[in-house]
């Protein structure tokens, strides 16, 4: 029974190497296979979609637009000149970005298409605009990407009765973690409140600002 | 002495002390302080008696900020029971929804009043049961650290309030959309509310409170953020100038928070993510063996 059980994983194990092998190897040595023209037309459509349209129930229509670096954006601006260079390696450009996101596993064409600059690209290959990068994330982070999807993770403003388009706003992933170095980043909280016992010992009240922002705090007479 | 004498005495001091005590408009005082002091209960109101209240606090803020400030006494949504959760998993204690609060709510800076609290516990540490060994003063260069955790309090929204029971003049009630409101006019100060509350959410304006003209929120509610005077309490109301409205915004705490650790939602609705959380996550409720009932969730993403 054991040893039974033990072949079959060995088999399966490699089937998918096999599988796994074969895929990259078609990738990286031959170009993509002439499409039949059924192949095509979904590709082009899905590109006009948006491949969100594939994943049911994610409304689209909530979500913010991404926080780019200016003037970043459209990457083709540059890269359209350029010939990809598939090789995994220390970039010459772009040296202010930190990948702290699984490093050793992974590099700038994992999720950045090669061949069209302005579109991420899913481990299936699909392209997926920078608008719908959720189904990049949603990769990996699944059960996030589930909570995100119903409203328990991340984070909506707006009308909170509507689901008209426009009246909420739901936050993209990278609204609030870098995708090349997601942790959250610690913030300087914001003042203490003030002791009960002290009600009396206060004088008025002074400003700070905070992000742009008056906050009110109390000035001690002591 | 006699001990009648005394007591005659002690009767009439008492007797003089009480009228003074009872603060009558001046004869010179204007129409609209008389106007308050002979002001109706605002659940006895009918809706000409609430025009007439608001027209008169409009006229009063007008006075008073230089500013046209709002005053809604729009009543509750149908089909809605209002609830609340907060990721106590993603909630780093930056003190953002304080602040929000305050400004969105016309709380006086001057005393301080907040109506959420930010409490902070170390990892390990016995919570739940006993708050009061919870750090409120918490002031470190950036959150969150490591080894703690951060738990904000504010009104629960019970179903079953303690505040509104003990109240004398039933100045506080339940809404039925399930919010806990008070009418400010109608409280007489004597803070039993404030100590029947479990949850420390009641607010007492000790002194005549102080908002800046430049920050003040001119969309009010009268059960909600108008401004407030002296001797009066106030609590959290999910900000009910919002969420009543439909459509409605989302509450100020729930619209700042950085880290999207708080929910808010129609409780009666099974597809909102209040709904939805409550289903799939680890959730529980603040002092549930008091049987308060809270509608503020706290849960557990992580």
């Amino acid at each position: 029974m054991g040893i039974k059980r033990v072949s079959v994983y060995g088999l399966c194990s490699l089937v998918m190497l096999c599988v796994a092998f074969s895929a990259h190897t078609l990738m990286a040595e031959t170009p993509s296979p002439s499409p039949t023209p059924g192949q095509t037309q979904q590709a082009t459509q899905a590109v006009e979609q948006g491949n969100a349209e594939h994943h049911a129930a994610i409304p689209q229509y909530f979500t913010t637009k991404p926080p780019f670096t200016e003037g970043i954006f459209p990457c083709s601006t540059c890269h359209a000149t350029m010939k990809p260079d598939r090789t995994r390696r220390e970039l010459q450009f772009h040296t202010e970005i930190d990948l702290q996101h699984a490093t050793k596993q992974r590099w700038c064409l994992d999720c950045h298409d090669a061949d069209n600059r302005d579109r991420l690209k899913l481990a299936n290959g699909d392209e997926v605009t920078f608008e719908e990068s959720y189904l990049l994330c949603g990769q990996c982070h699944g059960n996030v990407f589930r909570d995100w999807k119903i409203g328990i993770h991340g984070k909506r403003i707006g009308l909170w009765n509507s689901d008209k388009p426009g009246d909420k706003q739901y936050f993209l992933c990278v609204s609030c973690h870098s995708p090349h170095s997601p942790k959250f980043k610690p913030l300087k909280p914001l003042p203490v409140p003030l002791k009960p016992k002290a009600i009396t010992e206060t004088k008025g009240t002074s400003t700070v600002d905070i992000e742009g922002k008056k906050i009110y705090i109390p000035v001690y007479s002591k | 002495m006699k001990r009648r004498d005394f007591l005659k005495g002690a009767t009439s001091v008492a007797v003089a002390l009480g009228l003074e005590g009872i603060a009558l408009p001046a004869k010179d005082a204007k129409a609209s302080v008389w106007e308050e002091f002979f002001q109706k209960y605002f659940r006895e109101m009918n809706q000409a008696e609430k025009d007439a209240v608001v027209k008169r606090l409009e006229a009063d803020y007008k006075k008073r900020f230089g500013k046209d400030i709002k005053v809604s006494t729009k009543g509750p949504l149908p089909n809605v029971l209002y609830g609340y959760g907060l990721d106590l998993s993603r909630c780093i204690g930056c003190r953002r929804c304080v602040y929000a609060c305050v400004t969105e709510n016309n709380l006086s800076r001057n005393p301080q009043i907040e109506y959420i609290t930010v409490l902070r516990f170390k990892n390990g540490e016995k919570w739940v049961d006993d708050l009061e060994e919870a750090e409120k003063y918490y002031n470190p260069e950036v959150v969150p650290e490591p080894e703690h955790f951060y738990m904000p309090v504010q009104c629960q929204q019970c179903e079953r309030p303690a505040c509104t029971k003990v109240c004398p003049t039933k100045a506080t009630w339940k809404e039925p959309d399930g919010i806990v409101v008070v009418d400010y006019n109608w409280c007489i100060g004597c803070r039993y509310c404030m100590a029947a509350c479990p949850y420390g959410a009641r607010k007492f304006n000790w002194g005549a409170p102080t908002i800046p003209v430049e920050q003040i929120n001119p969309n009010t509610h009268y059960l909600g953020n108008r401004p407030k005077h002296k001797g009066c309490v106030e609590k959290c109301t999910f900000c009910i100038q919002r969420v009543r409205e439909n459509p409605g915004r989302y509450p100020a705490c729930v619209e700042i928070c950085p880290v999207g650790a708080r929910k808010f939602g129609n409780l009666l609705d099974e597809k909102s993510e209040i709904r939805m959380l409550i289903e799939t996550k680890r959730v529980f409720r603040l002092k549930e063996s008091l049987n308060t009932n809270p509608k503020f969730y706290y849960f557990f993403s992580l």
